[in-house]
């Protein structure tokens, strides 16, 4: 199954990103998961929340543009050579990864990894028959 | 010193009467060789025997650059390309470039324009000039190349760049003149100081500088940093070149070039004559020219006339120093740039938002620095940062290859730049250079 990212794009100046995570805050919006991807004078800034449409809303209200694209949220088994397991079944059948960034805080199932892949119904089907269970949007809301 | 005393101080009622000839002829020319021209004078019913002396002048309609992108590249050239022996070419308001052609005695025309600058800053024979101009498609190089050819000074066709070189030259084969761009002198004279070099011991007593607005600050400090006289000189190459109109050592505004061109000023807004004194845009008309004649060119350079005699004893009318423009060209190190070329590069760019900021300002060499600002698209931040480099790097390149000078890009949040305040909002130039 897939779920919701937001992709924000943040120039590096001071407050811009306090800016983001206030206004998130302030509407009891809960991260789940987060990655920052930067360079000199901008980052790419990447969160799962429990409620992405009111992100969204709160973050176009405070004139953040924001982008949502599908992801993979992956439980990885709790073993040795867990998630290399996970990335050889996508690369094996040629999907590329364009990045992953990993769930915080403990979900109570292990570890979840969020994937950005080119093939996102290809990797879901694919995942699914290899029993590797995808999360989906209720189940982030629910964690 | 003068270079050609005859013309440069001729009395005003021979000069109008040479203006007038040469006027006369020009528009003949222009008229029976140019369709550009034919066109223009045809649609308002007006003959060349209408135009009968520089009284008439105000009946001819006006030339403006978008002429020039419409009859791309030779359109306006009135003579035979065997007749041709030189193009130059600057930046057009779009994609396509403004192109220019000389023949043989117009490239001598030109060079007696810049020799005659080069005389009136005492710049002769025994002298040394270093063209710190860039060479090129770009008039600065060898127009003062070979105006300094022309006074038969030896010449140092260096061009621009490489400061530390410029320096060991000047101080190894002791040029007595330099020419260049304010902006890149200046760069040289704190360069200068901070290699702790005493300016008098550099032989140069004097720069010739143009192809970009500066003020009387810059002048003063160039003068300090360097020990020497710096002089205006102005020009664009539609006219001619650098040498339309030059300074005397007196340093009050520059001498028009009157024996081979016509200089007026119009209300840029209604297009009417304005007299002398009177602050309007710079059109002008060429006597000499035969590649490419021109009639009442809009330079949308703003200024005013000054008839009065100057103490240096020559009759030519002086214009101020540029005091503005009537359109939102900038000057980046003596190059054009028109808002409009750099729309042209990003509305044709997929990822970006067709809004863009321009800001300039001097860096900590002093030399102009350019940053284009465009707002990145909602549909490429869910990529990876690989996408959004490659992005920067080809509106980049994309806007180096049209420019022709390199500037930085820097993609900014969606919605971040003003929106819909005008063209002037696009454009912050913290450089001050019109005062
Ligand atoms: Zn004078």
């Amino acid at each position: 199954m897939k779920v919701k990212q937001i992709s924000i794009f943040i120039e590096n100046k001071p407050g811009r990103l306090l800016k983001v995570t206030r206004t998130l805050a302030d509407a009891g919006i809960n991260i789940r998961a987060l990655s920052v991807a930067d360079t000199v004078d901008y980052g790419l800034m990447r969160l799962i929340v429990d409620d992405y449409v009111m992100a969204r809303d709160v973050l176009a209200e405070a004139s953040v543009t924001v982008a949502l694209t599908d992801v993979i949220a992956a439980e990885i088994p709790d073993v040795p050579g867990g998630l290399n397991g996970v990335v050889e079944i996508l690369s094996e059948a040629g999907i590329n990864i364009e990045y992953m960034y990993a769930f915080s805080g403990n979900t109570g199932k292990g570890a979840i990894d969020v994937f950005r892949v080119d093939d996102i119904e290809g990797a879901e089907k694919l995942l699914e028959s290899k029993g590797v269970k995808t999360l989906s949007q209720g189940d982030v809301e629910k964690i | 010193m003068y270079w050609d005393k005859q013309h440069e101080c001729m009395d005003r009622e021979a000069l109008t009467k040479l203006q007038s000839e040469r006027l006369c002829a020009t528009v003949k020319r222009a008229y029976e060789n140019v369709p550009a021209y034919t066109k223009k004078f045809d649609e308002i019913g007006l003959k060349p025997e209408d135009i009968k002396g520089i009284e008439d002048l105000h009946k001819i309609p006006f030339t403006v650059k978008t002429d020039f992108r419409d009859n791309y590249p030779f359109g306006l050239f009135a003579t035979d390309m065997d007749d041709v022996v030189r193009v130059h070419a600057s930046s057009g308001t779009t994609g396509k470039a403004t192109v220019v052609g000389y023949t043989k005695n117009d490239i001598d025309c030109w060079a007696t324009m810049v020799a005659r600058q080069l005389a009136a800053g005492g710049v002769g024979s025994k002298d040394i000039v270093q063209v710190a101009y860039g060479y090129g498609l770009f008039t600065g190089g060898l127009g003062l190349h070979y105006g300094a050819e022309k006074v038969g000074a030896t010449v140092i066709p260096i061009s621009t760049g490489n400061t530390k070189r410029q320096i060991t030259m000047l101080q190894d084969m002791g040029a007595t003149a330099i020419a260049g761009t304010p902006s890149y002198i200046l760069h040289i004279g704190e360069t200068v100081k901070e290699m702790g070099i005493d300016p008098k011991t550099l032989p140069v007593k004097v720069s010739i500088m143009g192809a970009e607005p500066w003020t009387e600050e810059m002048r003063k400090e160039i003068e300090e940093l360097l020990d020497i006289d710096a002089l205006d000189i102005y020009g664009l190459s539609e006219v001619m070149g650098p040498g339309v109109s030059y300074e005397c050592l007196e340093k009050h505004g520059l001498h028009i070039n009157e024996d081979m061109l016509i200089a007026e000023i119009i209300d840029p807004d209604t297009g009417e004559q304005l007299p002398d004194g009177k602050q309007g845009e710079l059109v002008f008309t060429s006597l000499t020219k035969e590649a490419l004649p021109l009639l009442r060119y809009r330079t949308k350079d703003i200024t005013y006339l000054d008839p009065e005699p100057c103490a240096c004893g020559r009759t030519f009318k002086r214009m101020h120093r540029i005091l503005g423009r009537c359109d939102d060209m900038l000057i980046i190190r003596g190059v054009n740039v028109f808002p409009s070329q750099i729309e042209t590069v990003i509305f044709n760019i997929e990822g970006i938002e067709p809004h863009y900021q321009i800001v300039v300002d001097r860096d900590e060499r002093r030399l102009d620095d350019m940053e284009v600002w465009v707002e990145v698209s909602p549909d490429v931040i869910s990529g990876e940062v690989r996408t959004l480099e490659k992005l920067n790097k080809k509106i980049t390149h994309d806007l180096r290859s049209l420019l022709g000078i390199g500037c930085k890009v820097k993609l900014v949040e969606p919605l971040s730049i003003p929106r819909s305040e005008g063209k002037s909002k696009r454009i912050i130039d913290k450089r001050e250079v019109y005062k």
